[in-house]
């Protein structure tokens, strides 16, 4: 198996080959047969705009992941699809460790709202400029974000019946 | 981050430790401390408990005594939070708060709507989400890719073998893991299968929710017929586990052909049944028709798919644009209409149902003879008669029970149609035997996200008609 195939412009797909020209620093690549692109944060906005504007209108998705040694710690993930004729594209935005922020894309894509409350959620990740960035699947007054890496199984203490010694 | 949200009625102060008894350290600096209370400080492991001389013995008991009364206050409604999606309109005498869930009856689980009123009329909606959330994606980092499947497949619970091909397929392909011709037959007709028998139990508590009592027992009577089929083939009715990278986990039983025929048969009498009991009710129509619209443009904002989407007019089906299992070789039709409310979400699944079924009899006509996972002894463990016979099938044996097999490093998102949209699965591999990641785009999800744009501006009546159209199962939501 090699490892990761990478092509230096966006293949078949014309929209991608637009995207690339107009963005001379999204880093186009191929994982696995998939379009991927990595976009630094700062233009991440305008980069959704015009793929929305060339076809890519239907937001599907949105999660992190935390590398943890990485550089870039954690990687925000946008997935689009385009319906006609029907096209792919994930985009990939490093998020360093020490400042878990990136903006918001909710004033693009609207659908991401729920999405970003989530990976804020289970990564601490500050999405600026969210309307309203509330923890939605961890209670409100839930403690870490456990779905980094250095958020251990099992740390969080069970209660049981009448064991009311300290820990 | 927001500012602090507005309490809107209600007050109720947060209840603290006596101050007397309190340790000297408490950390309630934030705003989040601050509602923190004796209990916490007991269940965080780093204080001694706090002897406030309201524990009891009874671990439960304790946990009522010591509950965050804000907390509390906010689950029973009387406090609540201004923090909806969209602004406050003009204010009047006529407007109340009223919370749905999260243990209605209606929202299919533990969804919960705070519903702003304007008299009859719904000003304003904020689902909560998260009543069922068990880490899961954690979990399965901690699972061989042999074992994911057994996770995923409790997540939407309602077609779990559209979990299990999702992530089999990443994994393959991950792993650049070939699938015999009949394993890819098989996951077809199976997942198809599924589909028909999630969408029977849509029609059966939908019926239900509208006022149609018959479909509930109609729905399950149909469906019993797909789950008893399912069951022979995988041994379990639901959280099958069938699907695995490689391959499925056991052939199809002897006799399937006639069991198919008979599922097929049963299914589309019973759908005949449906359409005539409902589609020309005007109780029916009155209750569907208009109700809970989402325009195709809303949908594609909100990342709706699925049959929400395809009753908007939109015709994308993951099976037709992205196909997997080799489903391009199968003749069927994406059934769309434009209307896009519940009435057209009626018709959509009556007619996957239909295009379901056609995929099954081909998949069932066609079956390629075969392997039914693949052979590959770094994937698929060696039966159990070769162990005696061969060290090497010891080895392998040994190596999938204990370690597992490694996939190269790598990211994927790989698709499927389920039964309620596109069910995605983010799976990064960093070359171990486990994911480093696995992230699961649950339709629902997203489904639920659109709710607030679906009721505003319509009758409280039809909160349930949209909701069940939305067909929303909690746990792939909140996974």
């Amino acid at each position: 198996m090699t490892d990761r195939q990478t092509h230096d412009a966006a293949a078949p797909d014309p929209r991608l080959t637009v995207l690339a020209g107009r963005f001379p620093d999204a880093e186009f690549s191929d994982s696995f047969g998939q379009a991927v692109c990595r976009v630094p944060r700062e233009t991440l906005v305008e980069f959704l705009t015009s793929s929305v504007a060339e076809g890519f209108g239907l937001f599907v998705d949105l999660c992190a992941v935390d590398y943890l040694h990485r550089d870039p710690r954690f990687e925000v993930v946008v997935n689009l699809v385009a319906l006609d004729p029907p096209g792919r594209l994930r985009i990939l935005v490093g998020v360093p460790g020490e400042d878990p922020a990136m903006p918001s894309i909710t004033g693009v894509l609207h659908g991401a709202n729920f999405y970003e409350r989530e990976a804020f959620d289970l990564f601490g990740i500050d999405f600026v400029g969210h309307p309203d960035l509330t923890r939605i699947l961890l209670p409100d007054d839930w403690v870490g974000h456990p779905l980094r890496k250095d958020a251990v199984v099992g740390s969080v203490p069970v209660q049981f019946k009448g064991a009311n010694t300290a820990r | 981050m927001s500012n602090p949200p507005d309490v809107v009625t209600g007050d109720i102060e947060a209840a603290g430790p006596d101050s007397q008894s309190a340790p000297p350290a408490v950390p309630s600096t934030s705003e989040a401390g601050a509602r923190r209370t004796t209990h916490d400080l007991w269940l965080s492991g780093t204080e001694a408990p706090v002897d406030t001389g309201r524990f009891t013995d009874e671990g439960s008991q304790e946990m009522l005594l010591v509950e965050d009364h804000q907390v509390l206050a906010e689950q029973m409604g009387t406090l609540v939070f201004d923090d909806y999606d969209r602004p406050a309109g003009e204010p009047s005498e006529e407007t109340q708060i009223i919370n749905m869930g999260p243990q209605h009856p209606a929202t299919h689980g533990v969804l919960r709507l705070q519903i702003e009123l304007d008299g009859e009329t719904i000003r304003r909606v904020k689902p909560i989400i998260g009543y069922l959330h068990t880490g899961m994606e954690k979990t399965a980092e901690t699972l061989t890719f042999m074992q994911g499947p057994t996770n995923v497949t409790r997540m939407d619970y309602l077609s779990p073998l559209h979990n299990e091909l999702a992530f089999s397929l990443a994994v393959e392909r991950l792993g650049g893991i070939d699938v015999p011709p009949r394993a890819a037959a098989i996951r077809i007709l199976m997942t198809e299968l599924g589909r028909v028998a999630s969408h029977l139990l849509w029609s059966a508590t939908a019926g239900l929710d509208i006022g149609a009592l018959s479909m509930m027992i109609y729905g399950w009577r149909e469906r019993e017929l797909v789950l008893a089929f399912l069951e022979k083939t995988t041994g379990l009715r639901m959280n099958h586990n069938y699907i695995r990278p490689g391959g499925v986990a056991a052939d199809l039983p002897d006799g399937w052909e006639e069991d198919v025929v008979g599922v097929t048969e049963g299914v589309l009498a019973g759908l005949a049944d449906y359409e005539a009991l409902l589609l020309g009710n005007p109780i029916f129509l009155e209750r569907t028709k208009g109700v809970g619209v989402l325009t195709a443009d809303e949908c594609l904002a909100f990342g709706v798919t699925g049959p929400m989407l395809r009753s908007a007019g939109v015709a994308y089906d993951v099976r037709k644009a992205f196909p997997y299992s080799g489903i391009e070789r199968y003749e069927f039709d994406v059934p769309t209409t434009e209307n896009g409310d519940v009435y057209d979400r009626f018709i959509i699944r009556f007619a996957e149902i239909r295009q379901s079924l056609r995929i099954v009899e081909q998949a069932a006509r066609a079956m390629p003879a075969g392997d039914y996972r693949t052979e590959d002894r770094k994937v698929t463990p060696p039966p159990r008669a070769r162990i005696d016979q061969s060290m090497e099938a010891l080895i392998h044996h040994f190596k999938i029970f204990t370690e597992g097999f490694r996939v190269p490093a790598g990211e994927v998102y790989q698709a499927v149609e389920s039964a309620r949209g596109e069910l995605g699965m983010y799976m990064v591999s960093t070359g171990g035997a486990k994911p480093w990641r696995l992230h699961v785009r649950g339709p629902s999800f997203a489904n639920v996200q659109a709710l607030p744009a679906m009721l505003t501006d319509s009758l409280i009546a039809d909160t349930i008609a949209a909701l069940a159209s939305a067909d929303p199962v909690m746990g792939d939501v909140d996974r």
